[in-house]
């Protein structure tokens, strides 16, 4: 269970103050899966950051399990937009047991669990690969992996598949909520992109920029594995559209 | 491969020079008088025990300039306080010669090794110090905060991803490191050192006009450091930050 209570987020620039975010307020069930989306410069990053415990908020409060969010820890896994958050320097297996080596788990132990998170993404015959010989999407699986290794009870994702092409990124999607579904991690999961909130989403979170602030929300009740092609699905991509256009009107 | 033709073309231009009576053969001999020469200071061993000599200085004042360079470059990259106090020292001494100090070292501290290793430590500290620096601040801020979710503390944190993070840049310090000490050794011995070494039997050499003893000297001296840059430093970034694809071969 995540709460997040009228989190602010302020910080100086050259120009002035900037409210980044601005009262935002919402919750994750555990085994819920949260999209936050929205246009860049919404904040969506910055919030994620936040409960990822990067950085506190200038206001308000976050909460995990009931307990006040206080710097980064090993019950939250993250996985970030760029290839490179992977250890070069390290094997496919390396990265992903990472997290268990720093639990202090024995080393056959850990390197058993990473291969069978590699199994779960399908990566198993990729373990002793390092990561600049494999694809972006590979890379990215690897990072979920990793993320999950150490068995955090929430997953935290930052647009991991915004870099990637649009076939690999379907594949991925579909990837993803077959993990999620035998996994049952709580997601919040930052996007821009529209289509895959609806595709991966229990609820979606739409915010809006300048300054970044909650303007709905959106529970998407589809049964999975989600058609994208199917009208019930086009309609719920519409109505978040529809809120995402609508900050013009009210300025 | 390569290297050696570049290196036989080398070796050709400089027999047509050395067989074309424009100069005394005393002064520029001929290869093979050179490699007989060579070949005799090989078999009775006196190169040899010369080599040591030169090797044990540059590894000891090596080894020193990369401890210190690599405590104090961390700490630099580190701690705001030791860089503001380090950088402007840095600064200023790293335009220094190492060999400008010479004449110092060797009036604080005498003839011999001391003197000697204290400026091969000189010269390669700052390659040291410059690279552990530079790659402790260029280490992907991605990594730490991935790290940092998976719970690394600062032990962790530090040898498991600053070290390795910042390991290209720290190679090619060690490399730079090793060409300046290379360098400066030979020099430091023609000033320093009492007797024994590459750089002293050169300088003993031309006390003698005996120009095949330093010739044979200098291709001694510049087939170890092509070994050592080659193979040493050649197969260490191999093993490493090639494999880790953190740096290229340029495409042919």
């Amino acid at each position: 269970m995540i709460q997040v209570n009228q989190v602010s987020l302020e910080y100086d620039t050259p120009n002035g103050k900037v409210l980044a975010v601005d009262g935002a307020t919402f919750s994750a069930a555990d085994a819920e899966f949260v999209c936050l989306v929205g246009p860049s410069g919404c904040g969506k990053t910055t919030l994620l950051n936040m409960i990822a415990g990067f950085f506190p908020p200038s206001a308000g409060e976050i909460r995990l399990a009931g307990r006040p969010v206080n710097g980064q820890g090993l019950d939250r896994g993250i996985v970030f937009q760029d290839f490179a958050q992977l250890f070069p320097w390290r094997t496919a297996l390396g990265n992903v047991a990472f997290g268990l080596e720093m639990k202090g788990v024995p080393r056959a132990e850990r390197e058993r669990i990473a291969l069978e998170q590699l199994r779960l993404v399908k990566l198993e015959k990729f373990a002793g690969a390092y990561p600049h010989h494999l694809s972006g999407g590979m890379q990215q699986r690897v990072a979920i992996a990793r993320a999950l290794a150490y068995n955090p009870g929430v997953l935290l994702m930052d647009e991991p598949f915004a870099a990637l092409d649009a076939m690999t990124r379907d594949e991925m999607q579909r990837l993803l909520a077959e993990v999620w579904r035998e996994t049952r991690k709580t997601v919040v999961y930052v996007t821009h992109n529209v289509a895959e909130a609806v595709y991966l989403a229990d609820r979606v979170i739409v915010m809006t920029p300048h300054p970044g602030r909650i303007r709905a929300e959106v529970r998407v009740q589809l049964p999975r594995p989600r058609d994208p092609l199917s009208v019930e699905f086009l309609e719920h991509q519409k109505a978040l559209l529809r809120h995402l256009s609508h900050k013009e009107e009210e300025k | 491969m390569r290297a050696l033709v570049s290196i036989v073309i080398a070796l050709v231009c400089y027999e047509v020079i050395a067989r074309s009576g424009w100069f005394a053969q005393a002064l520029v001999p001929t290869l093979p008088a050179v490699a007989s020469t060579l070949w005799a200071m090989l078999i009775d061993g006196s190169m040899a025990g010369h080599a040591i000599n030169t090797l044990y200085r540059v590894f000891a004042g090596l080894t020193l300039a990369a401890g210190f360079g690599l405590v104090l470059g961390f700490l630099m990259a580190r701690y705001r306080p030791v860089e503001n106090f380090f950088l402007p020292l840095v600064s200023a001494l790293m335009p220094i010669p190492s060999l400008a100090w010479a004449p110092v070292f060797i009036l604080w501290f005498g003839l011999g090794n001391t003197a000697t290793i204290l400026i091969v430590f000189y010269a390669a500290s700052f390659p040291m110090v410059i690279n552990t620096w530079s790659g402790a601040r260029a280490v992907n801020p991605l990594w730490l905060r991935a790290a940092g979710s998976m719970g690394a503390r600062a032990g962790a944190m530090f040898w498991k991803v600053v070290v390795p993070g910042a390991s290209p840049f720290i190679i090619t310090g060690l490399r730079l490191a090793f060409q300046r000490a290379w360098i400066a050794v030979v020099g430091a011995e023609m000033l320093a050192a009492s007797a024994f070494g590459l750089g002293w039997v050169i300088f003993d050499a031309k006390e003698f006009l005996n120009a095949d003893i330093m010739l044979a000297s200098l291709a001694v001296i510049g087939a170890i450091g092509f070994v050592f840059e080659r193979l040493v430093f050649g197969s260490l970034e191999r093993a490493t930050v090639l494999r880790w694809g953190m740096v290229r071969t340029a495409n042919a």
